[in-house]
């Protein structure tokens, strides 16, 4: 078994029109063992970036306060909100850095940029950018999740439809996958504000 | 310094070692109806990063109401098709009549476990009318454990594909979906195309052709569609 | 610990111990994305070409169906990447920004060799464990130049050149149709059918091409020139109805207009 399994992960974003959405699942285990099914795997960066980190739980964790701590400073520094690409290559930087000592998570940023135009983006644990106009996923549910989006997203989706395709896509890719579930969770962000909702799923 | 001495490396003794297996990819899937069945397969056969052939047929005809596809190790697949369709030849032979598909299931599941210590590396499905004319699939693992289902994915992008065909067939996670209707032939011959053109997109061993059996009281209708060959 | 001081230049080795032990335990550590990759280049009569495919794989799985693997270097030098992603990405932005800098110095153009002298050195540094297999190529003033570097920071100085998973289904294609003092049209073309044999027979290998022609005082990037993989139209949509999804009462929306408060809890 792989570090990446250890604590099990499903997490998902997709772009729709005029907004983006990001999902994970909310397990935490021990290989096997499920320990808790509140564990929040997707943070918000600003009020329109949000983060979701699919990997080992103590470096989920981490990587979360150490992003939380850059993103503060950038905002004394600079005196203006991260956009979402700057914070997808601070993330890429800070993954690069530990080339050789990595921390083992796959990031996800999902966000709107100062255009209100859609950014989503994934990363492997060192930290190399894979910009996509669909969609992005990672965790133990990965492979899952890749066949419910290549075959259930489309282009131009609106906010009430872009939930209802992210929420399948994931629900059925973590029922499908012994490591992840156990509730979700969706964030769908519109220049409006952010929509989460707590989906109901299998329990097992 | 005993203890340096005290256990070789694992890899100075597998180094050499005989490998009777290889993977040769390959995604087949079924969907069974009221009064039909869809089994599909792709065609492409490779071995790491190259492709050995495009067109390997992975699904074939054992009757006129039975179909099966195979997944994993080629030459043992050809082998074991090879295997039922001799005892399906005999079988009509002795009793004047073809075998049903509940019986060519049962059959190739002690074909499987036949070989339970030197097991064919295949991952077979099985679809076909039952006795009653209704869709019938069957899937097994590859020493022979049967279970008959609605629908099913095998092979490289299973993983990809059957969420998909939960959601899709078994209408997994719909609110006020009855998870128990049988989809008509047309739709369900559109979601196994989109299974399979969404899993040559993202699994480098699915794709090159897509072969469609369509089983019902008429025969064995098959189809044969282009995917994507990169 | 000084927390609020940018960080230090340089790779940080403070879980290298951590991992190491997970590992011993017997969990398998990940690798990184693989580019199984075909990348080429060519000398032509006016100059050089550069081509790649656009496929990056994680195992059997595509992971990005249209990925940029030809780099910017310097106005006149581009650099086409294979194997692992990630150091392909950092070490030619890197070299890029020293080339940059090495140009502002100096007041001229950056010769090619500088740039296949900086990198070789700083693969050979990291004895290949910085995982980048690099096609160079640029055009200075002693004329076009093409290099391949390998890992380990070796290097080869020929007139067409192909790398990665793909570069033998490449290589058969050069071998049989590249000639000396060929046009751009007739380069361009070989490129490209090189690139497309590996898109087609190599798995690792998929989706568009790419191609970067540099000439004297000029570098045209051609981004997915070739887009032989579209897909298909699907067969029906899959849009729900509103309201498929079962879910709890949702937590309240976040006003995006209103300032955000600065999240310092400990």
């Amino acid at each position: 078994m792989s570090i990446m399994q250890y604590n099990g992960s499903a997490i998902v974003a997709m772009a729709g029109k005029g907004c983006v959405a990001i999902a994970a699942d909310k397990r935490l285990g021990q290989r096997a063992l499920t320990v808790d099914t509140e564990f929040q795997k997707v943070f918000p960066i600003t009020d329109r970036t949000y983060i979701g980190l699919p990997g080992l739980a103590t470096d989920v964790k981490t990587l979360y306060d150490r992003f939380r701590m850059r993103v503060n400073l950038y905002k004394h520094n600079e005196e203006r909100t991260i956009e979402p690409k700057t914070f997808s290559h601070l993330v890429s930087h800070m993954l690069y850095e530990r080339r050789f000592g990595p921390y083992f998570v796959e990031p996800v940023v999902a966000g709107l940029d100062k255009n209100d135009e859609p950014y989503i983006c994934g990363m492997d644990l060192i930290g190399c950018i894979n910009f996509a106009k669909d969609f992005i996923v990672g965790g133990t549910a990965s492979d899952n999740l890749y066949g419910m989006c290549e075959s259930l997203w489309e282009p131009e989706l609106g906010p009430e439809d872009l939930f209802e395709t992210i929420s399948q896509a994931l629900l059925n890719a973590v029922d499908r996958d012994a490591l992840s579930g156990w509730g979700a969770v969706v964030h769908i962000i519109t220049p409006e504000g952010v929509i989460t909702r707590d989906l109901k799923g299998r329990m097992d | 310094m005993l203890s340096s001495i005290t256990q070789a490396p694992v890899e100075a003794h597998s180094h050499n070692r005989w490998e009777p297996y290889v993977d040769n990819g390959g995604t087949s899937l079924a969907i069974a109806g009221a009064d039909f069945v869809i089994i599909a397969a792709d065609t492409r056969q490779s071995d790491g990063y190259s492709i050995n052939t495009r067109y390997d047929p992975k699904a074939f005809e054992l009757s006129n109401k039975t179909v099966i596809a195979t997944t994993g190790y080629a030459a043992d697949a050809k082998r074991l098709v090879e295997v039922m369709e001799q005892k399906a030849q005999s079988y009509f032979h002795k009793h004047e009549r073809v075998m049903s598909t509940p019986a060519m299931a049962q059959l190739l599941s002690n074909t499987l476990y036949y070989k339970r210590f030197f097991p064919y590396y295949v991952f077979p499905i099985l679809a076909g009318l039952d006795s009653q004319g209704k869709g019938a699939v069957f899937t097994y693992d590859p020493v022979g454990n049967m279970e008959r289902t609605v629908y099913v994915a095998c092979g490289s992008a299973s993983a990809l594909v059957q969420p998909f065909l939960d959601n899709q067939v078994g209408f997994a996670n719909q609110r006020a979906a009855d998870p128990n209707r049988l989809l008509d032939r047309e739709t369900a011959r559109k979601i196994a195309i989109d299974a399979f053109t969404g899993a040559t997109e993202r699994d480098i061993y699915t794709g090159d052709w897509l072969e469609i059996f369509t089983i019902d009281q008429t025969g064995v209708h098959r189809e044969k569609r282009e995917l994507k060959r990169d | 610990m000084a927390p609020l001081t940018e960080p230090s230049a340089g790779f940080k080795f403070d879980n290298v111990k951590r991992n190491q032990l997970l590992g011993d335990k017997g969990y398998k550590l990940p690798t990184a994305t693989k580019t199984g990759t075909t990348i080429v280049g060519l000398i032509f009569k006016d100059g050089l070409i550069l081509g790649a495919d656009t496929r990056a794989t994680a195992g059997p799985i595509v992971a990005d169906k249209n990925c940029e693997k030809i780099h910017y270097l310097a106005p006149n030098m581009y650099c086409c990447g294979a194997g692992t992603a990630a150091d392909t990405e950092f070490t030619t932005n890197m070299i890029s920004s020293q080339l940059a800098l090495h140009s502002l110095n100096t007041g001229r153009e950056v010769r090619v060799v500088a740039a296949m002298t900086m990198l070789k050195q700083y693969l050979y540094k990291y004895h290949g464990h910085v995982g980048a297999a690099l096609v160079l190529g640029g055009y200075d003033v002693t004329g076009p130049h093409l290099f391949t570097i390998y890992p380990h920071g070796s290097t080869d100085k020929l007139p067409y050149v192909t790398m990665g998973s793909g570069s033998l289904a490449a290589m058969s294609v050069f071998e049989s149709r590249w000639r000396p003092g060929m046009s751009r049209e007739e380069g361009i073309e070989v490129v490209k059918d090189a690139i497309e044999a590996g898109i087609f027979n190599d798995l690792g290998s998929g989706s568009n091409v790419d191609v970067c022609v540099i000439t004297k005082g000029n570098a045209e990037y051609l981004r997915n020139y070739s887009t032989p993989n579209e897909r298909v139209q699907k067969e029906q949509s899959y849009r729900f109805t509103p309201g498929t999804t079962e879910f709890y009462a949702p937590r309240v929306a976040r006003q995006a207009q209103e300032p955000a408060e600065m999240d310092t809890s400990a």
